[in-house]
């Protein structure tokens, strides 16, 4: 490591994050981003790695994509942020782009948050204006954001910590995959909505049941509760469609896209509201503000983000990524059967399961050390992330593969130790 | 109200743009291309074959629709020439195998057939659907991935014919993005697309300025500069055959095909014959008047009118006033120069022959260098005459890569009267300034990876024989975990063995199927 880096790591745990800083040493990942292009991230020493984290799909595109920074240099020639009250031409230009592409047919309204999280604070906050309920219903190890509500829906790993948790009963968890739990949620009809990522990021990629989805839709219609599909990692054709709820067959009452919808140029967060469930916006229109929300310049940026992802192009480069990267992790798999169990997979949404409790952790580390940078889940820390971009080339999937089976290799050997059972 | 997609802030005509756009296309075709060399000689033909045979069912239809939306040429031609850029020229190279390796033991060399990867097309306006069939199918009958720009005033019918191809492609197994269109082919996006790194070769047909770019893009290049053939009409040529022929080749899509013959030259003693065989084939030979007429309605200071390009004969006499008889077919224009003073010498994409005497036969060979050095160098040349050191001396001298001999030369030279390869692009070599000299076929659009082993007697040579790079054809569709019908999948084994190593004994194959079975009767 560098003097520079060194040095510059004492100032970021003196004046940003004395924890996470050192927890990243600890863990053996030292990185530092300096400069970013496409799929690669350079650290600040120089070394070349290739992203698979991309921030959960906030670089679906690719960092710095150049059709994105010219909207945004273009944007900036006429736009600003905007002013939050008005009506605006950017917030409802992209509003309409939007309600064109939803995956329900009555989604027209769009609420904005600056973030993710915030876009999920709107979402539960229309549905228990629409139903007149506060009961929340999420799924064990849920992940929707660190704000107010959204915190509340999810882990208290991340609660807790700040005296945040739910006290009052008003956020209800269910196990994945357990539709008689879900029932059980619903019965009373006290609840005023299920909040649903399509497949759950930061638990691992856990898979979706067939039937488990479109089937908690129906419950939902049962017990007169709404369905809050959270898009922000899934959405954008990660899944080879532009919604992943769209695959499993599910018209959600409110969807919430964030993340890449802002291209990683300019943070945006989208709620897109079905106008059966918006009545606080005609009731109330100023009853939710943020003046962040649906910055302007975001819009503009969104809206390129939005027609990028519909080409049919892109489609078709899901597909070849998602099946070359199957393909060739299917071959690793075989290489390291005792120690590399399983692939979780729809379109470029993996996990890459090991039979170890921690063990993505070294495999991060050992991809770090050979140019990959992808991340452990952390509710789920035996399963890595891998999550190759919308637009990635086959020189780059290939050269992922290479270093992908070296780093598990290497992992392996650490955590079983090097001999090998014979297969 | 309907909500719309609306552009607020239009950025299409930046640089970002158009290089994102061309980008996209191009790396899709190079992920076609990347599973394309997955497949094996069967399945590749099948492929070619299946658009070859969408190629000819629809040959009348794109000619109607090439004519009406060019004004170029004449349909029932066009069609001909949509259907002998279809079936014909798979089958010209069905014993051509551009997909597995060759073996020459004498040598101890393997050869192992390498795509080029993804082919820029850029089509003519002049031959818009028969050079778009033409290389399609070079392309995928080498394993290769296209992307075609079409010539703006052809883009329509370019654009349903390519997709035409590519759907047929698609539903005979090809990889998704083999055959790709750019729908609003301007000259930046263009540029774009020919310096992209992600371009293997462009295969450019068309102007000079266009083909000059190709050429300057870094990229490697096929381009065919003009055309501008001379033909010479020989004493000891069948002077009535050789008129036949001639009208025969000019009427040919009223020459929209740049191997058409531009100037003719012949001698004294065979004018008179020759002009009165000319008239009995339905070529009308102007008078001064005329030719005065035709070269200033023909030529602009600014060049070549391109109004006239694949007009008739009858037509274009009547825009310059000229009387012709009925079913006219050629028009003849005697001329007593040849080079820059002379328009005329020069390229004519219609039916408009220059018509030129010469004393003696190396004065018609220096005459003819002449013209070749006006336009259309390495090109194409015709001579017409039953001595072969005729035809040899005229040959070796005028600076042309293909001379047809007594044939009619707009069609030999293109392969389709004569055993040169069927083409569309005529490569015009070193003396047209372009790579190749040859007419272009799927032979150029692939090199070869050779292993060479020691030459020493002594030393051993492998048993190649029935030895095949994996083919493990198209990707196995990734899972869609949860989605419905989706349980299903499982790992290919063929597929997890395949890489660079596929050296999978029988012995172990029959294992695996063996394994694949017990798992599935399991369940």
């Amino acid at each position: 490591m560098s003097e520079a880096k060194l040095e510059f790591l004492d100032r970021s745990r003196a004046f940003w994050n004395p924890g996470k800083t050192q927890d990243w040493q600890d863990m053996g990942v030292d990185l530092v981003i300096d400069r970013r292009e496409g799929y690669y991230l350079f650290d600040m020493d120089g070394r070349r790695l290739i992203d698979l984290h991309l921030n959960g799909g906030t670089y679906n595109l690719g960092h710095r994509n150049p059709e994105l920074v010219e909207a945004l240099k273009a944007g900036s020639a006429r736009f600003d942020m905007g002013n939050h009250h008005f009506p605006a031409l950017a917030r409802t230009a992209l509003a309409e782009a939007l309600a064109a592409c939803a995956p329900a047919p009555n989604m027209v309204y769009t609420a904005y948050g600056s973030g993710g999280g915030e876009a999920i604070d709107i979402a539960i906050k229309t549905a228990r204006h629409a139903k007149q309920r506060r009961k929340i219903v999420s799924i064990v190890k849920a992940y929707h954001g660190h704000t107010g509500l959204a915190l509340k829906t999810g882990d208290d790993r991340f609660s807790k910590l700040f005296l945040s948790e739910d006290t009052l009963g008003e956020f209800v968890q269910v196990p994945f995959n357990d539709l008689n739990a879900m029932e059980d949620a619903l019965r009373g009809r006290d609840v005023a909505a299920v909040i649903m990522e399509t497949i759950p990021a930061t638990y691992g990629f856990p898979m979706p049941q067939e039937g488990y989805l479109p089937n908690v839709k129906k419950l939902c219609e049962k017990y007169d509760a709404l369905y809050i599909a959270d898009e922000v990692q899934t959405g954008l054709m990660r899944c080879g469609e532009l919604w992943a709820c769209t695959k499993y067959g599910i018209e959600p009452d409110i969807m919430v896209t964030g993340k890449g919808i802002g291209g990683g140029m300019y943070p945006i967060a989208c709620t897109c509201i079905g106008e059966h469930c918006g009545g606080w916006l005609t009731e109330d229109g100023f009853g939710h503000i943020s003046t962040g929300g649906g910055a302007e310049l975001g819009c503009i940026v969104a809206m390129k983000v939005l027609e990028i992802v519909q080409r049919p192009e892109v489609r078709t480069m899901v597909r070849y990524v998602s099946d070359y990267m199957r393909a060739g992790l299917d071959r690793i798999m075989t290489e390291y059967p005792d120690f590399f169990i399983g692939i979780r997979q729809h379109g470029v949404v993996m996990g890459l399961e090991f039979n170890h409790e921690q063990g993505a952790k070294p495999v991060m580390k050992n991809l770090y050390d050979n140019g990959v940078w992808a991340i452990f889940s952390t509710l789920d820390p035996r399963v890595l992330q891998f999550k190759p971009g919308l637009l990635m080339t086959q020189a780059d999937c290939e050269e992922v593969l290479r270093r992908v089976e070296i780093g598990i290799g290497l992992a392996r050997d650490e955590v079983m130790g090097r001999h090998r059972k014979s297969a | 109200m309907e909500p719309q997609a609306r552009t607020l802030v239009d950025i299409s005509g930046s640089h970002a743009a158009l290089a994102g756009r061309a980008d996209m296309v191009l790396e899709r075709a190079r992920w076609a291309a990347e599973v394309f060399q997955r497949y094996d000689r069967e399945s590749t033909m099948a492929i070619a074959d299946a658009v070859a045979a969408a190629a000819h069912d629809s040959a009348e239809r794109f000619a109607d629709w090439a004519v009406r939306e060019t004004g170029f040429g004449v349909a029932a031609h066009k069609k001909l020439k949509n259907q002998l850029t279809s079936r014909p020229l798979v089958d010209f190279y069905r014993n051509d195998d551009y997909v597995n390796p060759r073996i020459d033991e004498a040598r101890k060399i393997v050869e192992i057939p390498r795509p080029a990867g993804v082919i820029l097309a850029l089509t003519p306006s002049t031959n818009p659907i028969a050079t778009l069939n033409y290389k399609v199918l070079i392309s995928l009958m080498t394993r290769n991935a296209i992307v075609i720009s079409p010539h703006p005033a052809a883009r329509e019918c370019s654009v349903d014919a390519a997709r035409a191809l590519g759907e047929a492609a698609m539903d005979a197994g090809a990889p998704d993005g083999a055959i790709q269109i750019i729908e609003n082919p301007g000259i930046p996006l263009v540029e774009e697309l020919m310096v992209s790194p992600k371009t293997s070769v462009i295969l450019a047909t068309g102007g000079t300025a266009m083909v000059r770019s190709a050429y300057s893009s870094s990229n490697p290049a096929i381009g065919v500069g003009p055309g501008n053939a001379p033909v010479f009409v020989d004493s000891t040529a069948d002077i009535d055959k050789a008129a036949k022929r001639i009208v025969e080749s000019k009427s040919f899509d009223n020459s929209a095909l740049c191997t058409n013959e531009s100037v003719l030259i012949t001698l004294e003693d065979v004018d008179a014959r020759l002009r009165r065989s000319f008239k009995q084939a339905k070529a009308y030979i102007c008078d001064a008047d005329d030719v005065d007429r035709l070269r200033r309605y023909l030529f602009h200071d600014r060049g070549f009118n391109i109004e006239c390009i694949g007009r008739d004969a009858a037509w274009i006499a009547q825009e310059c006033g000229i009387r012709v008889p009925d079913g006219t077919l050629v028009l003849l224009a005697p001329i007593a120069q040849i080079g820059v003073e002379e328009p005329l010498s020069r390229e004519k994409l219609c039916p408009v022959l220059a018509y030129h005497v010469v004393k003696r036969r190396n004065q018609a060979i220096t005459q003819a260098r002449a013209v070749l050095r006006l336009a259309g160098a390495g090109h194409s040349a015709a001579v017409h005459a039953m001595d072969e050191q005729v035809a040899m001396a005229f040959a070796s001298a005028v600076e042309a890569y293909r001379v047809v001999v007594n044939t009619p030369c707009t069609q030999g030279a293109a392969g389709f009267q004569t055993a040169l390869a069927p083409t569309f692009t005529v490569g015009t070599g070193f003396y047209g300034r372009s790579s190749i000299g040859e007419n272009i076929g799927p032979g150029h659009l692939v090199h070869w990876t050779r292993l060479a082993y020691n030459s020493d007697a002594s030393e051993y040579f492998g048993n190649y024989r029935g030895l095949k790079p994996g083919f493990s054809g198209p990707l196995p569709e990734a899972p869609s975990d949860g989605v419905p019908g989706s349980n299903g999948y499982r790992a290919r084994r063929a597929e997890a063995d395949a890489g660079v190593f596929s050296g999978v004994t029988r012995e172990e194959l029959r294992r695996m199927i063996a394994e694949e079975l017990r798992a599935v009767l399991r369940k």
